[in-house]
């Protein structure tokens, strides 16, 4: 038994935290820490030069495909580094979620076509899972493709769509056999988003961004080649991508750094002519967090280590999941009461404290957490029938 | 970073649950439960036979030098049988203390055996306040210590009292003139005492060469032991009543199918995991040269262990319904358990202000 990380990993620590210290773009590091969102070329400068310094846009590459080839601990300490380092989070699209899909399931031509330019940030990929009508029971989904000689002909819609506004690829889950029952009849599709056919609409949220869209496909011609694995197999490909690199699920480095974020709002602000994190019952509140925040790294610390083992990281992950989004909204929660009256200006001046500006944004923002990926009763559903097989 | 546990600790905890299996079952403790004594000599014995008692004890004193993830796992496997003994109590936090002091090497010896026990009596409502004179050679304890666990069961107490400007501790015997026990029995079916010292007087070989930051070490030490206690107990907890989720049918089907219960034992498995966490964390840290950095852990350690100690317990109360409020099921005597970890050496609130105060919010 034993808590600490080895010399080695302290010093691989080090080297991630020197060069986004040093590497890091000031603008995208000030935008990361009011909660902006990033534009295209900004998340793609901060991939390219992760990409330059050793395929570090790529942590959970192995070496074949020409990734680090970290363990899950290096993994861990990689995001958490660049977290606390203020970097933005990676899109996951691509290098953490069809990369790992078409390296399992896709044929050598798709991973000679599609893994390089996800290596090297040259194409940006967004995920086609959810639908109107399929959210939690994603097996409901009804989009549809049918075969007509060496291509697929894709209608239906797909929604809560991230980022596609930016995007050059999308991998979908589609029906190729309407008979078949739920999780069987559906397959694994990657349409270049540039077809004829696709008409991506934005969908504004709470927070005032456009973040997810709605894509409609009508007719979309996609070739057959860009099947990933066989066809009615895909809910194996969507199960897999699903279970693969949840590492970084619980988002330790985030929380942490908001948390030293609301305790530095909370130094400045004041209550009764007092720092108001010396108000006991304030005080009381982040304690609370922060203890909590300490026992979800080591559980996770716990998971990766059974993972690095190769006992499967399994549905551990839904815990990671659930208690590392309460914390993060729980922080945005205090964040908002810290700043008190001047969170409410939204969308026009801001007369505050420069740290109160777009904090409400940023607290509305993220109630998406606890309903992204796998809402937090999916999880815990997940988790009583998994683990506890209720 | 290694989660896991050598070959030997796992031993060590099968021992134990082989005896909590075998030799403590839920009917044995409930016949001691009803003895006049309220505790077992026989079953002391059988740990001390087990080598549970030596655990903590120097190798140099006839012990096995263990430390505190041995006593972790110990504990974890101990704690759902619900000892009425005092295991953590002289086993574990006296003795961490008394292996500060160099010159009570043949008390710890005994106490390996089985042959005596001490406790510490430290505790007082309003902070310590009992007080020390020199008399000659000799020194006169006056003050009184609150709740003490096991005082009654001890052959040897360690009072903490005023010194002048430090705080000394004293070997006091249970039977020493001046010393009265008002004994009770407690939530969880051990007793305590109210200890009352009138004029103790007490050889100058009775102060202990440990001091203050001595205490607060072993009193750490106890704390991270405590932690695997109750991880242990929310453990047991959480299997019962995930089997009687399972078992349990109403609607036509087990209760267990129901989201609303589903959940709720999702619920209790995250407090266990982040309580199972944070002992480790206890476990590893209780031995801290970093005053600052030990009091920070155990604080957090403490606070996770006693939410979840209270959500676990009422909830598996809860889930188990009628049952649940009866005497006849363990899972009522865990729950009270659970609640006497949670008042008992710092509540939630006492340990939130600590790790406030460690961690220098201001």
């Amino acid at each position: 038994m034993n808590l600490d990380f080895t010399d080695a990993e302290n010093a691989f620590r080090a080297e991630v935290r020197a060069f986004v210290r040093e590497q890091l773009p000031q603008a995208i590091r000030d935008k990361v820490a009011n909660g902006l969102h990033l534009a295209r070329k900004e998340h793609l400068q901060w991939q390219r030069l992760l990409f330059e310094r050793g395929c570090w846009n790529c942590p959970g590459w192995p070496k074949a495909f020409g990734g680090p080839g970290w363990s899950p601990v290096e993994q861990y300490i990689f995001e958490e580094e660049c977290a606390l380092g203020g970097a933005p989070r990676l899109v996951p699209f691509g290098s953490k979620m069809v990369a790992p899909v078409i390296m399992q399931f896709g044929s050598p031509w798709q991973q000679q076509r599609f893994l390089p330019k996800i290596l090297a940030a040259e194409e940006w990929w967004c995920q086609g899972y959810s639908e109107p009508g399929a959210g939690s029971d994603l097996a409901s989904l009804r989009t549809r493709a049918v075969k007509k000689g060496d291509r697929y002909v894709v209608n239906g819609q797909k929604t809560w769509n991230t980022l596609g506004q930016h995007a050059d690829w999308i991998f979908c889950l589609v029906r190729t056999d309407p008979e078949a029952k739920a999780q069987r009849g559906i397959s694994f599709l990657l349409i270049d988003m540039k077809s004829p056919g696709i008409t991506v609409r934005p969908i504004l949220t709470l927070d005032g961004a456009h973040e997810v869209n709605e894509i409609w496909f009508e007719d979309v011609a996609v070739p057959a080649e860009n099947l990933v694995g066989e066809e009615n197999k895909g809910w194996t490909c969507a199960k897999f991508l699903l279970g693969f690199e949840r590492s970084n699920i619980a988002g330790i480095g985030i929380a942490k750094r908001e948390l030293a974020r609301l305790k530095k709002i909370a130094a400045a602000e004041t209550k009764h002519g007092k720092p108001l994190i010396g108000d006991p019952l304030f005080a009381a509140r982040v304690a609370e967090i922060e203890i909590e925040l300490m026992a979800l790294e080591i559980t996770n610390l716990r998971v990766l280590s059974a993972e690095a083992e190769n006992k499967a990281p399994g549905p551990e992950a839904s815990i990671l999941k659930v208690k590392g989004t309460e914390l993060q909204q729980a922080i945005s929660e205090l964040v908002l009461q810290a700043v008190g009256p001047y969170a409410l200006p939204f969308g026009g001046a801001a007369p505050g404290p420069a740290h109160a500006a777009n904090r409400a944004a940023q607290y509305l923002n993220l109630r998406k957490l606890s309903i992204y990926g796998g809402s937090n009763e999916i999880q815990k559903n997940i988790v009583a029938q998994m683990i506890l097989e209720l | 970073m290694d989660f896991s546990f050598t070959e030997e600790l796992q031993q060590l905890e099968d021992t134990v649950r082989r005896f909590v299996a075998k030799d403590y079952t839920f009917e044995r403790r409930r016949a001691i439960l009803a003895s006049a004594e309220g505790w077992s000599r026989e079953a002391w014995q059988q740990i001390a036979d087990l080598g549970l008692l030596a655990l903590n004890v120097p190798e140099a004193h006839g012990g096995l030098g263990g430390g505190p993830v041995d006593t972790l796992v110990v504990m974890n496997a101990l704690g759902p049988g619900l000892p009425l003994e005092p295991y953590l109590a002289s086993a574990v936090a006296a003795t961490a203390l008394l292996r500060d002091c160099p010159a009570q090497a043949g008390l710890m010896e005994k106490m390996a055996a089985g042959e005596r026990i001490a406790v510490i009596a430290d505790a007082e409502p309003h902070g310590v306040a009992t007080l020390c004179r020199a008399a000659g050679t000799d020194f006169l304890l006056d003050g009184r210590k609150c709740v003490v666990a096991h005082a009654a069961t001890a052959d040897l107490l360690i009072v903490s009292a005023h010194l002048g400007d430090d705080l000394a501790l004293f070997l006091v015997p249970r039977d020493a003139p001046g010393l009265a026990l008002d004994s009770y029995p407690t939530l969880d079916g051990t007793h305590a005492s109210e200890v009352r010292l009138d004029g103790v007087r007490l050889p100058a070989a009775a102060r202990l060469e440990a001091d203050g930051d001595a205490l607060e070490r072993a009193l750490h030490i106890g704390l991270a032991a405590l932690c695997a206690e109750a991880v242990g107990i929310m453990k047991a907890t959480l299997d019962t009543t995930v089997d009687y989720l399972r078992t349990r049918r109403q609607f036509g089907q087990p209760i267990g199918r129901l989201q609303a219960l589903q959940h709720r034992a999702a619920d209790m498995l995250m407090h266990y995991e982040q309580a199972k966490s944070m002992s480790y964390l206890a476990a590893m840290r209780c031995t801290a040269q970093d005053a600052r950095e030990r009091r920070r852990a155990l604080a957090a350690a403490k606070v996770t262990v006693n939410r979840a100690a209270r959500f676990i317990g009422q909830q598996a109360v809860q889930l188990h319904g009628g049952m649940g409020m009866t005497d006849e099921l363990i899972v009522s005597h865990w729950f009270k358990r659970l609640t006497a970890i949670e008042l008992a050496c710092g509540d939630s609130d006492t340990h939130l202000q600590h790790f406030i105060e460690a961690s220098a919010y201001v």
